[in-house]
């Protein structure tokens, strides 16, 4: 009985391995010390100035009795969030602060240094992704890997995805040489429209930025919205991290690793002359 | 159960120590000086960048009446003790002068009356606060090129320092002072002017009384109050720390236009 065989097939160039490592370093302290940004103020408003009786998300702690309790509003809301939000920090670190020590670069509550570390990894962000979308618009990647076929939208295909993710059932053989709808959808949708947000929203919050590009106002409805859409935006890339490294993790780990190391992605292939067997359950099963 | 629960005992502890790892690195990196130079230095290259996309003439938005703020929020000093400015403050500002000096070849020491009869500017614009917040105003105040023009700089002054009369901390040295400048490109800007109304009032002590500075493409910080004095330099290491303003002397970014 001929095996399923295991083949590296060559999945990511070098430039889509070294952004992503660098996209890692910097995604990740530009999230800590965006957080001590926000800490600063920690409310959100729409429109062009601050309305400050009406955040539709401000973080602040209470006094009730002898302790401190962080509240949470959002929108008509209203949550304790003490620990968390708010309110956090045990002993004589318990502190009035929107995001706890623990996820804020620097820990304890410093703008001055926050910004510092937020420009600087904003800048290396922003060169990272230039020479992301250079290359692989010239080299054809996204065209050719990220963006779906009319195969991949046709409703039957975009069904079928959904359950057997849901399933946690992946791709095997030929399939798996290529991503699937749903990984194309969410990859695009990172690099086509949450990064570059990122960077439009961040330049928006720049008064300098404003008197040279009135549009930019314009586009996000005002300095307020602006910081609203970063830090909506920055959730949702949190939000596909989370799901990405669960997928990385659930989908053979080491395999998906050494891809984004090495390039090389190890898929199973049927032999040539068992393809016809394959589809038999019983083989398939004796396959494995 | 007890398996599970030392195992829990065992993850909790691990969670905590891997935990309080990750957050001494951080500090510890964050803390360092040399790292903390190596991350500052994205500050000349911002300033270099922004002056390269927007021209230098470029006006910030100005809105309209409906968009201005109900209560303009003073934020840093909003009602200064130093014993000079109280003085001040009893009279009405009546003998207050706008000293301007330094490298100027004619100092020029101007009462609010003469600072009224100057070229002037009226604009509804946005302040933002380094901490996040927007607040709309409508202020009116003397432009500051035509003033520079007046008291004729010299070849060699680079920058417009601005002495204020509060003290915002105190200190043994008197670096607790306020003080702020900014470069002779935003000098000469046609939206920066030394503002003595807001929203049609004079200005209220909370908000800088009897004068501020507006330089409308940069952050709060830089919007100097109760100003006293203005210098002209070549440049300001000699000046409180050195670092060319209040909030640049405590690691703010002297650059504030992001």
């Amino acid at each position: 009985m001929a095996n399923a065989e295991k083949v590296l097939v060559y999945r990511h160039a070098g430039v889509t391995r070294v952004t992503h490592w660098i996209n890692v370093v910097a995604l990740t302290l530009l999230l800590m010390s965006g957080l001590q940004i926000f800490n600063a103020h920690p409310a959100l408003y729409w429109g062009a100035r601050s309305h400050f009786e009406q955040p539709w998300l401000s973080m602040t702690g209470e006094l009730r009795g002898d302790s401190a309790v962080g509240v949470t509003r959002l929108g008509g809301l209203k949550f304790t969030t003490t620990g968390l939000f708010g309110v956090s920090g045990k002993g004589e670190m318990l502190a009035y602060r929107g995001f706890p020590r623990w996820v804020t670069l620097p820990a304890s509550q410093d703008l001055a240094d926050g910004r510092r570390w937020h420009f600087f990894f904003a800048w290396l962000f922003v060169i990272n992704g230039l020479v992301y979308w250079g290359t692989n618009l010239i080299n054809g990647h996204i065209r050719r890997d990220l963006v779906p076929t009319g195969k991949d939208l046709a409703p039957s295909n975009l069904w079928h995805e959904i359950v057997t993710h849901a399933q946690l059932k992946f791709p095997k053989g030929e399939e798996a040489r290529h991503y699937n709808v749903l990984q194309k959808g969410a990859y695009l949708s990172v690099v086509l429209i949450l990064l570059p947000l990122m960077v439009l929203t961040g330049l928006t919050m720049s008064p300098s930025m404003d008197a040279g590009f009135h549009w930019l106002l314009d586009l996000f409805g005002g300095r307020q919205s602006a910081r609203s859409i970063h830090f909506i935006s920055a959730a949702l890339i949190v939000a596909f991290i989370v799901v990405h490294l669960v997928m990385v993790l659930v989908s053979g780990v080491w395999n998906n690793i050494r891809s984004m190391i090495t390039g090389r992605y190890a898929i199973e292939v049927e032999p040539q002359d068992a393809t016809g067997g394959a589809a038999e359950p019983a083989l398939q099963g004796a396959a494995e | 159960m007890t398996a599970t629960s030392n195992r829990r005992g065992w993850l909790k502890a691990g969670g905590a120590a891997l935990g309080g790892l990750w957050l001494a690195a951080c500090d510890r990196i964050g803390q360092d000086p040399k790292v903390l130079k190596v991350v500052s230095s994205a500050e000349g290259l911002t300033r270099r960048a922004q002056r390269l996309v927007v021209d230098r003439k470029a006006l910030a938005r100005e809105f309209t009446p409906a968009d201005i703020s109900p209560v303009f929020k003073p934020n840093g000093s909003i009602d200064p003790q130093d014993a000079d400015y109280l003085a001040h403050k009893a009279t009405g500002f009546a003998d207050y002068r706008l000293v301007v000096d330094g490298l100027v070849d004619h100092p020029l020491s101007l009462s609010l009356a003469d600072l009224r009869a100057q070229p002037s500017r009226t604009q509804i614009t946005r302040h933002d606060c380094v901490e996040g917040w927007s607040a709309i105003g409508k202020w009116t105040g003397a432009r500051l090129g035509p003033l520079l023009d007046k008291a004729g700089l010299k070849k060699e002054a680079r920058y417009i320092v601005f002495h204020c009369a509060d003290t915002l901390e105190q200190t043994l040295d008197g670096s607790g002072q306020y003080y702020e400048s900014i470069d002779l490109i935003d000098a000469h800007h046609p939206q920066t002017i030394l503002a003595y109304d807001l929203n049609d009032k004079p200005l209220p002590v909370a908000n800088g009384a009897p004068l501020r500075l507006r330089v409308e493409r940069q952050l709060g910080y830089k919007q100097a109050k109760y100003i006293m004095r203005l210098e002209a330099v070549a440049d300001f290491a000699h000046i409180a720390r050195g670092g060319g303003g209040f909030w640049e002397d405590r690691g703010y970014e002297w650059y504030a236009g992001i």
